[in-house]
């Protein structure tokens, strides 16, 4: 991890009618860092990745990445800067096979590619994620566990700086999210910065540097993990009982699946 | 270029090009009275497939370039004594850039809204049609009998013409196939599955989807040319037909939208039935209601369409058939 700022989001605001579903939020991301996002079912936090890769402009503040302000950018563009996105509710190409679907991230990715070369680096992200064996079944045959790889190989084959990853471990058995963590810290050891979404609350204490807590749309703490989960604010947000919730983190609750997530 | 080498483009091409010459060598008029309408069909459905069996956008209004097109290339030989070959090079260049100032506007709209402007454009554009003084307004134009001379004669004129389709036909294919198969096509191709997660990954879908409805409007433009020049006459009733909007698109459910090979042998098969159909007193009025039938039939029964049908059997065979 270098000092370098590599995302600023700058007093975010963002309503739906009378719904403020992100409300002035700031912080930033360092190069380098795995950054936890944090919060209770309908906190905003999908709402803010909708914002950061353009499929919302943001009505208030503002969006800088590596420099340069891309609040306001359709998305199309955001990913040629280099953020990749891999979404909570799976959305695979399901009549293109899953080699075409990584094909189509590295080759309208970060760098534009060629589809030989993008084939080269779909092939080895498929590899590094572990769905080779699946390249040339349909995207939409595969399991759910399945779907979440792809999405996450679809984003990383864009060779992005920074890839926001939105509850990627959602529905997965503990086998299944022991390896996704695998591939999260590995991601971070080829130099991407991660920012991730994540309601597993033992997973993202165990591998983000620092946290933040979002709460019906505000910021309500950021820090290390040992500093958010002791602040009374964030246990409150969660449980709405402190005890409880203090119970809950000490348990590190395998059992807290957060996929009942339903919406995105 | 790898993909240049691929058998199954080589197949469809030379099938096509046999077929295609056969009443060239036969010197048979009725079978190349045949072939014209299957090939036109060929080149109207392939380039339709573009549209919607790449980029999944349901284009009613289709024709409307084959009938613009037509009137364009019409006016230019007719009135202005263009020769057949620049003409209908124009007829496609005018439609492809007005395909692509309509598309900028009409692909914001998705599904059954779009569908539903793309009705709206064939019929506005009939409607003008119809006032427009240079194209002869409700009664058209024609041509004179003796422009058939620069040709070598009427007969010579209709093999001309003909041959000039299949050379179209071909082209038609073979930029079906390198659209398919390149980073512009996989782009098609996604946003065809999921519009906005194709934006996420990097596709700029407002772009791409003009160039898909601009291209898909090149050749229906030469083709209408060829049509009508043959003809010797155009009016509004024959250039605008919705129902060859409707039968475009039986044929490429019937062979397999998203393919190359699906329209051209939903096509062949099509344009064979209804031949029947049209020579059968029972059935002759209801034709249509076939056409009706038999895409209902092929949604529900076998969506992907017979070359799709196919493909689905298995990866090998996901790969070989284009
Ligand atoms: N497109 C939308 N239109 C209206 N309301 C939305 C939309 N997207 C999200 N919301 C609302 O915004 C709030 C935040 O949602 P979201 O960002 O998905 O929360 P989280 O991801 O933290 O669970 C919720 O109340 C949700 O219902
Ligand atoms: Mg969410």
């Amino acid at each position: 991890m270098t000092d370098q700022v590599i995302l600023q989001i700058e007093g975010v605001t963002k309503r739906f009618g009378g719904l403020v579903a992100v409300n002035q939020v700031s912080f930033e991301i360092r190069e380098g860092e795995i950054l936890g996002l944090i919060g209770p079912n309908g906190a905003g936090k999908t709402t803010l990745f909708n914002v950061i890769n353009g499929v919302y402009a943001p009505d208030e503040g503002r969006v800088i990445f590596r420099g340069e302000v891309i609040s306001g950018l359709p998305s199309y563009e955001v990913a040629r800067k280099g953020i990749a996105r891999a979404h909570q509710v799976v959305r695979p190409l399901n009549e293109l096979t899953v080699l075409e679907n990584v094909v189509v991230g590295a080759a309208y990715g970060r760098r534009n590619l060629p589809l030989g070369e993008a084939a080269r680096v779909a092939d080895e992200v498929l590899e590094f994620v572990g769905l080779a064996p699946k390249r040339h079944l349909l995207a939409g045959k595969l399991n759910v566990a399945e779907k979440k790889r792809l999405e996450m190989a679809r984003a990383l084959a864009a060779q992005p700086y920074l890839i926001l990853l939105d509850e990627v471990l959602a529905g997965l058995n503990p086998g299944e999210v022991a390896a996704m963590l695998d591939v999260v810290r590995q991601i971070r050891e080829r130099g991407i910065t991660i920012l991730m979404i994540e309601h597993l609350m033992h997973a993202v204490m165990n591998v983000s540097d620092r946290i933040v807590v979002l709460d019906y749309g505000s910021k309500i703490a950021m820090g290390t993990p040992q500093e958010v989960a002791n602040d009374p604010k964030v246990i409150e947000a969660y449980l709405g009982d402190p005890k409880m919730a203090q119970h809950l983190l000490e348990e590190q609750g395998e059992n807290e699946e957060g996929g009942a997530d339903g919406h995105s | 270029m790898k993909r240049l080498k691929a058998p199954a483009l080589w197949t469809i091409l030379a099938a096509v090009a046999v077929a295609g010459i056969w009443p060239l060598l036969n010197r048979s008029a009725t079978l190349r009275e045949d072939m014209f309408l299957i090939l036109m069909f060929v080149t109207l459905a392939s380039s339709l497939n573009i549209l919607l069996g790449y980029t999944g956008y349901v284009n009613f209004g289709h024709i409307v370039f084959f009938g613009l097109g037509g009137y364009i290339g019409f006016y230019l030989i007719s009135q202005q004594g263009w020769h057949l070959i620049p003409a209908a090079l124009a007829a496609a260049l005018v439609t492809t850039l007005l395909a692509a100032l309509m598309g900028g506007a009409v692909l914001r709209l998705r599904g059954a809204y779009f569908a539903l402007a793309t009705l709206g454009i064939n019929e506005a554009t009939r409607a003008f049609v119809t006032n427009f003084k240079p194209f002869g307004e409700a009664t058209g134009l024609s041509l004179h009998f003796s422009r058939y001379q620069e040709y070598g004669g009427p007969a010579s004129a209709l093999w001309f013409t003909y041959a000039l389709l299949v050379i179209v036909t071909l082209v038609t294919l073979l930029v079906s196939y390198l659209v398919k198969t390149s980073k512009f096509g996989l782009g098609l191709m996604a946003i065809r599955e999921d519009e906005d997660a194709a934006m996420v990954l990097g596709i700029h879908a407002p772009r791409a989807k003009t160039i898909a409805f601009a291209l898909s409007a090149f050749f229906p433009a030469i083709v209408g040319t060829l049509f009508f020049f043959k003809n010797g006459n155009i009016e509004p009733g024959d250039a605008f037909r919705l129902h060859m909007s409707i039968e475009g698109i039986v044929m490429i459910m019937l062979g397999g939208f998203g393919t190359v090979t699906g329209p051209v042998i939903g096509s062949a098969v099509y344009e064979r039935l209804r031949g029947y159909l049209l020579t059968t007193p029972l059935f002759k009025d209801l034709q249509l209601f076939f056409a009706g039938m038999l895409l209902l039939i092929i949604i529900l029964f076998v969506p992907s369409g017979f070359i799709g049908w196919l493909r689905e059997r298995s990866a090998r065979l996901r790969e070989v058939l284009q």
